[in-house]
């Protein structure tokens, strides 16, 4: 018989975990799910746009009824628990529906903290968490014309906004002097307070609620300073309060919260709990990001896999007030341990503040202009030293990146829904909006799969995490500590570091060492654990063949009607006209669809069957050119200008150079792919300061450039230093290459990685660290040993032959 | 009446003419069909086309018994050719047996 698992609370946290389980255990359990609400699960987040009128209940459903059914749960909604037994394993209901488990799950929730004053039992008060709530407020909104909502936070000003929109008069009353004091410091209050005011809010601030006036419904509240508002409608809306009463009485430890360790169980071993009702590490969390950690982790150990742990989260906040553009995380208020960095723009409306601790964010909080809240987030819980890009922090990653696509349309509220986000894929902001509240998303991975926004090139990312926010009020993109992918726990860095620490040397000793979930891995990991293998053990590791994408497994590179291109490697760009001849010879020859110049000083035959590859490499290799490597994560061109020999400004031989570490460093494998260019002169025609590594030759000697991106986000390089001499060069050249390769995540390029990582480290790797400089030289040398070999060549030989024919023809 | 459906099994191979987590290709007269090795030793077979931009789904990356398009990275059900939530497409499935170490392809 399956084991039976029972949920308490068809809410957000509970269902998550749910169907996190079945995602790794679909048959495990017998499951049974009880809900006061007499609903299926919800998204709570979206009551507000509900009361704006702005969504239908049903367009806010997550599961439906059918959901349970297609998963054989048992649902019995509208049906409170009122007693656990935990002798007999069993919960009862109160109408006397008993159901048994050999595990419970617990996620009540919370419950709206009523101020106990005298009236506040009347007719007409009421709290904002439910739906029910939400139809009574409408029903008043129609009858009644005055509001008051007692509460000036998050869900305060919510209420209020949608109370506004059905067409009452609102006050807010907050006993505070600042609006949303916990998220927000005083300066940002005082401008959200004069946003809404223009809206149409009242406000009444420092202001005591003493009682609720009226006989059967309400009619007033009165103040501490015996004043008097009239209302026919009051919302309390101060706060919520874990919902333990369940939990305690049935004797489980509780102290604001329902006590849970790391693995999300409570003190009593079969019971695991999570979501508002839990207390975890001292803290009781009131937003869905971390539930939704918790979920994870929870379903985890009731998959009995037993290696997911929850160590808390950090949050962030947004205001979802159509037209309020606010942000908060981490501490914004500071201490004597902080500094802060602060802009200022009243008249403009743009408040901007970073609280900084030992050269790290602690905390943030951005008004009027939220552009760039993901960002500082991301710094913030990655722990990024910021003390190199300080004097640009404040004003965004665009002043730091810019990016290509989007024609730098930033401001995802003040977009129109027929807006393009996604220029590869044509997605508009509606579609992402519509998928986000339709289909029950919260992250930008999950947009992603449903409506390809941001799926491809990527350079919409921010602009889709911005319209998640807009639309869900918060962050909800993955932790820091994200795994590798689906198929296990365990991140980049900790499978870099345990193939190093265990020698492993094939993907089966990875898998089987770090418990992969999947018995083959995936499309994502089996190409990155590929990678990590061979730089590892560039002489001793196996190189599988079957983990690499396509391009890589044949040496071309794939186009959209499964034919390929084919790049040969041109030194530095110059060429001869030797190597032309035989270029266009092959063109002929092999009858390709196009031949190209690249925008890397090359020539690309395009359209070449994939039968044909290896005669065409034949052709190629005997006249003495080899792979390019286009299709590689490896690296790819070494981009000159003509320099001294030929140029009236010329400094120094760039193009000699540039040839010279094409030549000691092609068919070297990178976590991405890696470009080089060398310029004669500043005027830098080479453009070596948008690569991976560039070279502007000076009189006095060669600046060094790393970390440059021309791609999707265009980031100039950082310069490394200055050297003398070509030797110099060579060296801090390959240093830098083999210390990329070692430390950077697969599929991070060089630009990503420096902003990561930080320039100092680097320049301390590379620059000061001179014995360590030398040793990573040595190791790239010793790998290149083993790696410099033209693929072509020995494919035209016959090697890997059944890649390139057909296993049969049918009816020839 | 009753229609008689006839069969053709044709030995395109063996087994070890495909690496496994590999695929090879068998042209046929009117299609070209993927056959696929997992790492259990079970084959599969499908038209080579991805349900989204007709993507040859022989070159992409297997695991378990699912194909990854090496286009636009759709994952494929090798048991049916469905598309993997969410995104939606079917493409043509053949069937194909192993006796002893051939591999027999129904078209
Ligand atoms: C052929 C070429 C376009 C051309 O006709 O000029 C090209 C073609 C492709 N580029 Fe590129 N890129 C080419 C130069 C560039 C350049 C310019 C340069 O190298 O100076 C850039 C911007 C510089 C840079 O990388 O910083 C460039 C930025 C990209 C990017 C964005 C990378 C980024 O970090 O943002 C991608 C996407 C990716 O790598 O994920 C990309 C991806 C691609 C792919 C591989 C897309 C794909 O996956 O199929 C295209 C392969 C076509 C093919 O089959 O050959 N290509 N691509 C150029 C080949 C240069 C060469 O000789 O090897
Ligand atoms: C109006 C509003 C706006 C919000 N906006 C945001 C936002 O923008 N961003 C954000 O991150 N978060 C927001 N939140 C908070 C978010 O909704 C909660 O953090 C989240 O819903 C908590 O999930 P949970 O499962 O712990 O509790 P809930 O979703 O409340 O689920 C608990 C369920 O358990 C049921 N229950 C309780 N006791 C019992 C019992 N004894 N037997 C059976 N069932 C029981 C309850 O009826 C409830 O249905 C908002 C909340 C509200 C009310
Ligand atoms: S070659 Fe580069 S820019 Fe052109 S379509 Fe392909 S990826 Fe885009
Ligand atoms: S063609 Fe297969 S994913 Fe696009």
């Amino acid at each position: 018989m399956k084991e039976r698992l029972v949920l308490i609370g068809n809410g957000m946290a509970g269902v998550r975990a749910l169907e996190e389980l079945l995602k790794l255990e679909p048959n495990k359990y017998d499951i049974t799910v009880f809900g006061s609400e007499p609903h299926p699960n919800y998204n709570r987040i979206l009551l507000s746009p509900v009361l704006a009128g702005e969504k239908k209940f049903d367009e806010i459903i997550l599961n439906k009824r059918e959901w349970y059914t297609k998963n054989n749960i048992t649902l019995h909604a509208g049906s409170p628990v009122v007693e656990i037994n935990r002798v007999k394993r069993k919960v009862i209901t109160s109408d006397g529906t008993e159901a048994e488990y050999d595990r419970l799950l617990m996620a009540t929730g919370s419950d709206p903290f009523i101020i106990p004053v005298p009236g506040a039992e009347l007719d007409g008060v009421i709290s904002f968490r439910d739906i029910h709530d939400v139809e009574q407020m409408l029903i008043a909104s129609k009858k009644y014309k005055n509001a008051v909502v007692i509460g000036g936070g998050l869900l305060g000003l919510e209420a209020a906004n949608g109370l506004i929109k059905q067409g009452m008069e609102v006050s807010v009353v907050h006993l505070m002097d600042t609006l949303m004091e916990r998220q927000l410091d005083e300066a940002a209050g005082a401008m959200l307070k004069r946003s809404l005011e223009e809206n149409g809010m009242n406000f009444m601030m420092g202001a005591q609620t003493e009682s609720i006036l009226g006989e059967k419904r309400v009619e007033g509240v009165r103040f501490a300073d015996g004043s008097i508002v009239k209302a026919d409608l009051v919302v309390m809306a101060v706060g919520i309060r874990p919902n333990i009463d369940l939990a305690k009485k049935a004797g489980l430890y509780c102290e604001r919260g329902v006590v849970v360790n790391d693995t999300m169980q409570t003190y009593d071993p079969r019971i695991y709990a999570l979501g508002e009702c839990v207390q975890h590490r001292e803290t009781c969390y009131g937003l869905v990001a971390p539930l939704f950690e918790q979920a994870k982790v929870c379903a985890n150990h009731l998959a009995e896999l037993g290696y997911g742990r929850y160590e808390g989260s950090v949050t962030s906040t947004k205001l979802k007030v159509t037209g309020i553009d606010l942000f908060s995380a981490g501490d914004f208020h500071g201490d004597d341990t902080t500094e802060e960095i602060v802009f200022q723009d009243l008249a403009g409306g743009t408040y901007k503040k970073l609280v900084i601790k030992d050269n790290r964010i602690s905390g943030a909080v951005l008004y009027g202009n939220t552009v760039d809240g993901a960002w500082y987030f991301q710094l913030m819980r990655e722990g990024t030293n910021i003390s190199d890009m300080r004097e640009s922090l404040l004003f965004g990653q665009s002043a730091h990146l810019g990016s290509s696509g989007h024609g730098g349309e930033t401001q995802a509220s003040a977009m129109s829904d027929a807006a393009q986000v996604c220029d590869c894929n044509g997605v508009c902001k509606g579609d992402i909006v519509k998928a986000i509240t339709s289909e029950g998303l919260f992250t930008v991975d999950e947009v992603k799969s449903h409506t390809k926004a941001g799926a491809s090139c990527g350079s919409c990312v921010g602009l889709v995490e911005q319209i998640l926010a807009n639309t869900l009020g918060g962050d909800y993109s993955a932790p820091e500590a994200k795994p590798l992918c689906a198929c296990t726990e365990f991140t980049h860095d900790q499978v870099r570091s345990t193939i190093r620490e265990y020698e492993l040397t094939d993907k089966q000793g990875v898998f089987d060492k770090m418990d992969w979930r999947t018995p083959d891995g995936c499309h994502i990991c089996r190409p990155a654990i590929n990678y990590y293998l061979i730089s590892a053990w560039p002489d001793k590791a196996i190189d599988d063949a079957q983990s690499r994408f396509i391009n890589e497994r044949v040496h071309g590179n794939i186009q959209k009607d499964g034919t390929f291109s084919v790049i040969p490697r041109i030194l530095g760009g110059r060429t001869t006209p030797h190597e032309l001849r035989t270029i266009a010879e092959a063109a002929e020859k092999f009858d390709v669809g196009e031949v190209h110049f690249t925008g890397g000083q090359r020539i690309n035959m395009l359209g070449v069957k994939k039968e044909d590859l290896p005669a065409m490499w034949a052709f190629l290799t005997d006249r003495g050119m080899v792979s390019g490597h286009a299709y590689g994560k490896a690296l790819r061109t070494v981009k000159t200008c003509v320099g001294s020999t030929w140029c009236r400004f010329g400094t120094q031989d760039s193009t000699g150079l540039g040839m010279k570490l094409e030549e000691a460093t092609w068919a070297s494998w990178m976590p991405h792919k890696f470009k080089m260019a060398v310029s004669g002169c500043p005027r830098n025609c080479a453009e070596a300061t948008i690569k991976d590594f560039g070279v502007v030759c000076v009189d006095s000697g060669y600046e060094l450039h790393i970390g440059g991106n021309g791609g999707v986000k265009v980031r100039a390089t950082d310069v490394l230093c200055r050297v003398e001499t070509e030797d110099e060069v060579m060296e801090h050249c390959m240093a830098f290459i083999q210390l990329y390769r070692e430390e950077a995540r697969y599929l991070e390029r060089t630009a990503p990685w420096v902003e990561r990582i930080g320039l100092s480290y680097i320049k301390q790797r590379i620059r000061e660290d001179v014995p360590g400089r030398k040793a990573l030289y040595r190791r790239f040398i010793d790998s290149q040993e083993v790696a410099q070999h033209d693929p072509w060549t020995s494919r035209a030989k016959g090697a890997e032959a059944h890649e390139f024919v057909p296993l049969k023809k049918i009816g020839e | 009446m009753s229609a008689v459906m006839t069969e053709t099994w044709v030995e395109v191979g063996s087994l070890s003419d495909i690496p496994r987590l590999g695929s090879r290709v068998v042209k046929t007269q009117d299609d070209e069909v993927a056959i696929f090795r997992a790492a259990d030793d079970t084959v599969f077979a499908l038209s080579n086309r991805c349900p989204h931009k007709q993507g040859p789904l022989s070159e992409g990356i297997l695991h378990g018994h699912r194909v990854t398009c090496p286009l636009h990275n759709w994952v494929i059900e090798l048991e049916n050719g469905e598309a993997v939530a969410p995104d939606v497409g079917c493409t043509r499935s053949y069937s194909v047996r192993l006796e002893g170490e051939q591999i027999l392809l129904s078209v």
